[in-house]
């Protein structure tokens, strides 16, 4: 895991532990929606915390990235100048918590010169027809 | 589905990136700044009003209200206030804030 | 209905937090319940009990803690973008309380519809 991601005991009793006896068989659909490109803002480090917590209600996740969002996967992310915390690590940490469905709109990849190669995750990319069909099915959707 | 827009096209390409992902049949709703796009004159305002066809489109009436533009706007898009906009969101399976 | 409402910015830099507040305030009035009110990113900054606003304008830390008082609308504040941020327990407006992202997640799963408010 990368470092700083933990989630010990006493993390899931500051995340609001959920009632999973009140809640069993609650399962819904989520997709959390990346439209921001990473560094210049917080919203995808704090989606990204969003994501990892997801992992431990035992929904039915999924993450989109679209326009800038894309830039949220490409490889080798370098942030040791601009002195913050670096942390593309985590996107490949999200298997090991059983966070696999990552789709990525091609619009999006080839309106910045990016290919499938470009990104540090297996992804499925998809046309926006296609992406906005599995959006439409969702229960939840949540945009950082 | 019903896919809220906050932000004005003059600003950022939000609005296109909503439009070419909702499907026919879904809901729009315009509040903050994306409000100016449904005005006369705005450059988005053909693309809202293509919209329209596809799609029921909204516009939050206190926020054009707020920014003095109420009479501009145009044909088609659907005024409601914030009771309107909890019908709404009651009334579509989920939601989608477009950020 | 039960409503859960997420708020990505801070008071008074972006109209989220006002949204996300008559918003509330609506589905009250029409008699539908608010689950809980989470606060993130800079939404956090809602509940910092030190804003000082001019006279003439809205206070919006003291009007989410009236919501809270009326109607007992649950407000939490992200204890990670919290702590970010220096919101802290001492300096939390009333009606407020610091949490974990779970509830978060929780309100998305319990609540009938979850609205995001934000940038």
């Amino acid at each position: 895991m990368p470092t700083g991601w933990s989630y010990s005991a006493t993390e899931r009793a500051r995340t609001g532990a959920f009632d999973l006896e009140e809640n069993a068989g609650a399962i819904k659909k989520f997709m959390f929606v990346n439209r921001k490109a990473p560094h210049g803002s917080v919203y995808a480090l704090e989606g990204l915390e969003v994501v990892l917590i997801s992992a431990a209600f035992d929904q039915d996740v999924s993450l989109a990235f679209l326009d800038d969002g894309v830039y949220q996967l490409v490889k080798g992310q370098d942030t040791k100048a601009i002195e913050t915390k670096n942390f593309s690590p985590a996107f490949r940490a999200l298997e090991g918590y059983d966070i696999e469905k990552l789709y990525v709109e091609r619009e999006s990849l080839e309106a910045r010169g990016l290919t499938e190669a470009s990104l540090m995750v297996p992804v499925e990319v998809l046309a926006a027809s296609d992406l906005a069909a599995l959006m439409a099915g969702q229960d939840v959707v949540i945009g950082f | 589905m019903l896919h809220i827009v906050n932000r004005s096209p003059g600003e950022r390409s939000t609005l296109y990136s909503c439009l070419r992902l909702a499907r026919p049949g879904h809901s729009l709703l315009l509040i903050e700044d994306a409000v100016y796009a449904a005005t006369a004159g705005n450059a988005a305002a053909d693309a809202i009003r293509a919209a329209t066809r596809t799609l029921k489109v909204y516009a939050l009436a206190p926020d054009l209200e707020a920014r003095g533009m109420k009479g501009a706007a145009i044909e088609g898009v659907a005024l409601i206030d914030y009771r309107g906009f909890v019908d709404l969101v009651a009334g579509c399976p989920v939601a989608q804030s477009w950020l | 209905m039960n409503f859960g409402i997420l708020v990505n910015e801070g008071p008074y830099q972006r109209e989220s937090s006002d949204s996300a507040y008559l918003f509330c305030r609506a589905a009250i009035d029409a008699g539908h319940k608010i689950h809980r009110v989470f606060f993130y990113h800079d939404g956090v900054y809602a509940a910092n009990k030190l804003t000082e606003p001019p006279q003439d304008d809205r206070h919006v830390v003291n009007r989410w803690s009236k919501l809270a008082e009326d109607h007992g609308v649950d407000l939490v504040v992200c204890v990670a973008a919290a702590l970010r941020r220096g919101i802290k327990d001492e300096i939390l407006a009333k009606g407020f309380r610091i949490s974990g992202l779970g509830q978060l997640v929780e309100s998305a799963i319990h609540a009938d519809r979850l609205v995001v408010f934000g940038d």
